[in-house]
């Protein structure tokens, strides 16, 4: 066990635990989207769970935990990076809470209330996807503009089954998360494992309908 | 979008097949494997996506994923007359960007896609290196420079009227010998 110092909170961890998992174990909340509790080789891609530790920002998801560890969550220099790449996320996200499944246990309503922010991101142009709802997949359908990019669907499906059958498609403001057509003679049917589905912090992938889990 | 395969296609497709078992069953093998099937296929229709997870063993989205990453794969059959548009920082400033779009309106496709008839297609490319005439657009091997939407219908109509021309002359020709 090792000591470290998160907002002037000692707090008392297995030496190189995650740091973003200790804190959020231990009552401190930092925004994060990506991160998967135990992940081996976080992914680390929504930029949102900065910290400042020895004056620079660091994703705390990447962050193992050693022996007087110092680290702050709450610098304005973190809440403005947090913010900012929160921003971007919303500009290429369709807000339409009232109609949305995920309405009230979003991620993103909550980040948003945490960092105070708005769901209509001020000033930045609004990008859709069109058509938003993609049914490429045999037997998921994946709302586009409402997907926020995490990976968090391919990153289960690979534990669990060794290879994911949804991936990263495309490229830049393109990205989708995307299932292919599989061999004619190979289909791709439904299992029953609804890992990709449950795990997803904006409820943007469903099952097909007459698809019954 | 999707794409018709042509005969010639099937047929190359079915040679590609069996040239796909030479190639060792790695899945670092995968790259190599989509750029040999462009090289032969000029474009990755979701056949042969297909094909190479089955080979692999890896699913069709693991396939697709990769290669939509890469700039380099097509995943539509170029047009006998490929249109390049460029959008580098000068054609950019001259307004390249109308240009794309009066190009995809006229020919009602988007960039990266292919007509039905496989006669155009339509792709964006940075600087060609001659930002003295922007805005650019480069049709087959020919560099039109100073482009504008007048010109887009100028150099589609041409093709058409080429084309409608060499058809009539095939015409005759066949009623000619009849
Ligand atoms: S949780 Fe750390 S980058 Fe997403
Ligand atoms: S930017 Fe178009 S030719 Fe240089």
């Amino acid at each position: 066990m090792v000591q470290i110092l998160v907002d002037n909170n000692i707090i008392e961890a297995e030496n190189g635990a995650n740091l973003l998992q200790t804190c959020l174990e231990n009552g401190i909340y930092i925004p994060n989207l990506c991160y998967l509790n135990d992940s081996q080789e976080p992914f680390a891609a929504c930029r949102l769970c900065f910290v400042e530790i020895d004056g620079h920002p660091v994703a705390a998801c990447t962050q193992k935990v050693s022996e007087g560890l110092q680290v702050q969550t709450d610098t304005s220099a973190v809440r403005s990076l947090q913010k900012t790449a929160f921003r971007l996320l919303l500009s290429v996200h369709e807000i339409k809470c009232k109609e949305c499944s995920a309405n009230k246990r979003c991620d993103l309503q909550r980040i948003a209330k945490f960092l105070k922010v708005g769901l209509k991101p001020k000033g930045l142009e609004i990008r859709l996807k069109d058509p938003g709802l993609d049914s490429g997949h045999p037997y998921l359908i994946v709302d586009q503009n409402r997907c926020v990019l995490c990976g968090k669907c391919v990153q289960v499906c690979l534990q669990k089954h060794g290879h994911s059958y949804l991936t990263f498609a495309k490229r830049g403001f393109d990205t989708v998360i995307s299932g292919y057509i599989e061999p004619d003679d190979i289909p791709l049917t439904f299992s029953g494992c609804t890992l990709c589905i449950d795990i997803c912090p904006v409820m943007a992938i469903s099952l097909k309908e007459g698809i019954k889990s | 979008m999707d794409v018709i395969l042509t005969s010639e296609d099937k047929v190359i497709i079915e040679k590609l097949g069996s040239r796909l078992t030479q190639c060792e069953k790695v899945k670092t093998n995968l790259i190599p494997i989509l750029q040999m099937i462009q090289e032969e296929l000029k474009y990755l229709p979701p056949e042969v996506i297909k094909m190479v997870a089955k080979y692999l063993e890896i699913p069709g989205s693991e396939v697709y994923g990769v290669a939509t990453f890469y700039n380099q794969f097509k995943f539509n059959p170029p047009g006998k007359n490929p249109i390049k548009v460029c959008l580098g920082t000068a054609c950019h400033v001259r307004a390249g960007d109308i240009i794309l779009e009066n190009f995809e309106r006229k020919l009602g496709i988007s960039e990266g896609q292919t007509t039905e008839d496989r006669e155009f297609s339509i792709e964006r490319v940075a600087c060609v290196g001659c930002c003295a005439l922007a805005p650019v657009a480069i049709m087959g091997d020919t560099v039109h420079g100073h482009m504008a939407p007048s010109k887009v219908e100028g150099l589609i109509l041409r093709v058409q009227v080429e084309h409608e021309k060499a058809e009539r002359e095939r015409q005759k020709i066949e009623s000619d010998r009849q």
